[in-house]
């Protein structure tokens, strides 16, 4: 049975935001449908019982102290940038409406 | 003097610091083997010729003045290209960072350069280290050097393909779920997977945060050590970054190659092994144990019974974390920039476009796959089963290390594959991982050791260790590798043949 159809990669690529092509959304379909099958099988002993685990290593939370440090130049967090005007990010129109 | 690019990191640095060669010589030698080879190989992504001789110059310099330098200074090294470096193209192997130059270095590169480890360049990878066979890089194969129509390994086949082929003594790799033991085995090669939070993650562009960990890639264990201790150590810009001491990786080297184990218990994983793996690994491993118990060691047998899960597991946690970490590429602060092809131009449509134009096959696979796994309605199902999967396969590790001091196994199920062999078919290429895999979901220390031949192509043979032991994987590994290395009369890289040198 499919679990993973045309339509929901669609909506999981916009999700995601990245475009597919129709050629594209296609073949992911046919290919993760196949993965999610596999990967299905955690669910067999994953019982209610077992605890989830989302680090290797037990961890604390770690800070430092809260004073000013050095941080990159504007012009060298900038250097890479393609777009920037008076020191900052250029970007697209963020809202649709004008 | 003989070829420089022959010898092993240790011997280099013996040689250096005797004065019977340069740096520049020896940086030199490396930069002209790749000259050589990599059109053929092609291991390198970027090649730093000029940075690379300026800082050997320096070394000599300052060695000349007297100057009290670290063990491994003047010794060549390639990092793998997830790694950033101030000044130097970093690309993690894929078309949306084509260009980019970081302005800072990560940790582990910022210690490289205090060491004066001349750097000869970046190697390539599986996009965004994703893939098992580096065909996932957006700038083409590399080429194994035992076979030139066969994968390096991935996702980190650029370090080993240039350690194995002589352009490097050392590299660097990233290891997530098996991209820095998985090429060792394929090229002939040692790869160690440190304890995670052992080397700094600072300056890794990230695939799943609570898996990946860089580590050393080289062609002896004593210089994978070397390697290890260098980059290993705590450092605060990580915030998982272990604040115990590094063991004295270095020293079990040393010990292990002694060639003996007497009291040392090896756990032959039971279900890393048998159906799925070919015969010949099956066979050098079996002749790997013998090898080891007439080194004094015991060995015994475990069973990890959810090790069965732990590739369904991998294949839902680091999708979901890649997911998380890939959405820094948006084409608002850097990489490339698309404007969609028609309509209006917003940051929703420019991410969307600039994302399926810059991402590769695998990438898209990945990071949809972890999108689905992390949605409404999925996530317990998906996310939340891997993780409980995590719990049970760390309980096995816990178990076995009862009964054992290090677990052992192939580390991959078969040689290197022809390249295109399993690019069409993601399951098969999910399943070289099937070994390696288990060490990352439990943050447990791994290395590859060569163990032999299957075909005349290179097999590996696994260690793994308890979290912050990662002294024993060099200890066995260093024994194995001696008395293997007796037997065949020098390292197995010396049976690989000759590549075709181009002038």
């Amino acid at each position: 049975m499919s679990t993973i159809s045309r339509e929901e990669v669609a909506r999981l690529a916009g999700l995601a935001r990245i475009d597919l092509t129709e050629s594209e959304l296609t073949r992911l379909a046919g290919e993760l449908d196949v993965i999610v099958e596999a990967v299905a099988t955690v669910s067999r002993v994953a019982t209610d019982d077992v605890p989830a685990t989302s680090h290797p290593l037990p961890l604390h939370n770690v800070f430092r102290p809260d004073v000013v440090t050095a941080t990159l130049p504007v012009e060298e967090a900038l250097a890479a940038a393609p777009a920037a005007e008076d020191g900052r990010f250029a970007v697209p129109q963020i809202l649709e409406e004008d | 003097m003989g070829d420089l690019t022959r010898l092993s990191a240790a011997a280099l640095a013996e040689r250096l610091a005797a004065g019977d060669v340069s740096s520049v010589e020896v940086t030199r030698a490396h930069l002209d083997r790749i000259a050589a080879v990599d059109p053929a190989v092609h291991a390198f992504l970027h090649v730093d010729a000029e940075g690379a001789l300026a800082t050997a110059a320096d070394v000599d310099a300052r060695r000349a003045a007297g100057e009290d330098l670290h063990p491994l200074a003047g010794v060549p090294i390639a990092i793998k290209d997830v790694v950033v470096t101030r000044g130097m193209p970093t690309t993690a192997g894929s078309r949306i960072l084509e260009g980019w130059v970081p302005p800072y270095d990560a940790t582990l590169v910022e210690r490289i350069r205090a060491a004066r480890l001349p750097i000869l360049g970046k190697t390539n990878m599986d996009e965004f280290a994703m893939g098992s066979s580096t065909e996932h890089s957006a700038f083409g194969d590399t080429h194994n050097p035992w076979d030139l129509d066969r994968i390096p390994g991935g996702s980190g086949g650029g370090s080993a393909a240039a350690v194995a082929a002589y352009e490097a003594p050392l590299a660097i790799g990233t290891d997530t779920g098996g991209s820095i033991r998985q090429p060792a085995a394929v090229t002939g090669t040692v790869g160690v997977k440190p304890t995670y939070g052992g080397v700094s993650r600072y300056g890794l562009i990230a695939m799943a945060s609570s898996l990946d960990q860089a580590g050393p890639v080289s062609r002896t264990v004593l210089d994978a050590a070397l390697l290890h201790a260098l980059v290993g150590g705590h450092d605060p810009r990580d915030s998982t970054s272990l604040p115990d001491p590094l063991p004295d990786v270095v020293g079990a080297a040393r010990r292990g190659a002694t060639g003996d184990l007497t009291g040392v218990r090896l756990g032959v994983v039971r279900e890393l092994g048998g159906e799925g793996y070919q015969q010949g690994v099956r066979r050098r491993f079996e002749e790997s144990l013998e090898v080891l118990q007439a080194a004094g060691a015991e060995v015994v047998e475990v069973s990890c019974p959810h090790f069965e899960y732990a590739l369904a597991a991998y294949y839902l946690i680091m999708p979901s974390e890649a997911s998380s970490n890939l959405a820094r590429f948006d084409g608002m602060r850097y990489g490339l920039r698309v404007e969609p092809a028609d309509g209006p131009v917003t940051a929703e449509r420019v991410m969307a476009a600039t994302r399926g134009a810059g991402f590769g096959d695998e990438v898209k696979r990945r990071v949809i796959l972890g999108t689905y796994a992390l949605s409404a309605g999925y996530y317990d199902a998906y996310y939340g089963s891997a993780q409980k999967v995590r719990t049970l396969v760390q309980r096995d590790f816990a178990a076995a290390f009862e009964q054992a001091d290090v677990l052992v196994s192939p580390t991959a199920p078969t040689t290197a594959f022809r390249l295109g062999e399993k690019l069409d078919d993601p399951m098969a290429m999910y399943l070289n991982d099937v070994a390696t895999i288990p060490a990352n979901l439990a943050g447990v220390p791994g290395i590859s050791v060569p163990n032999g031949l299957d075909e005349g192509l290179p097999v590996g043979f696994q260690v793994l260790a308890p979290a912050k032991a990662d002294d024993r994987l060099y200890r066995v590994a260093a024994a194995l590798e001696a008395r293997l290395e007796e037997r065949w009369g020098g390292p197995l890289l010396a049976q690989a043949p000759e590549l075709e040198v181009t002038r």
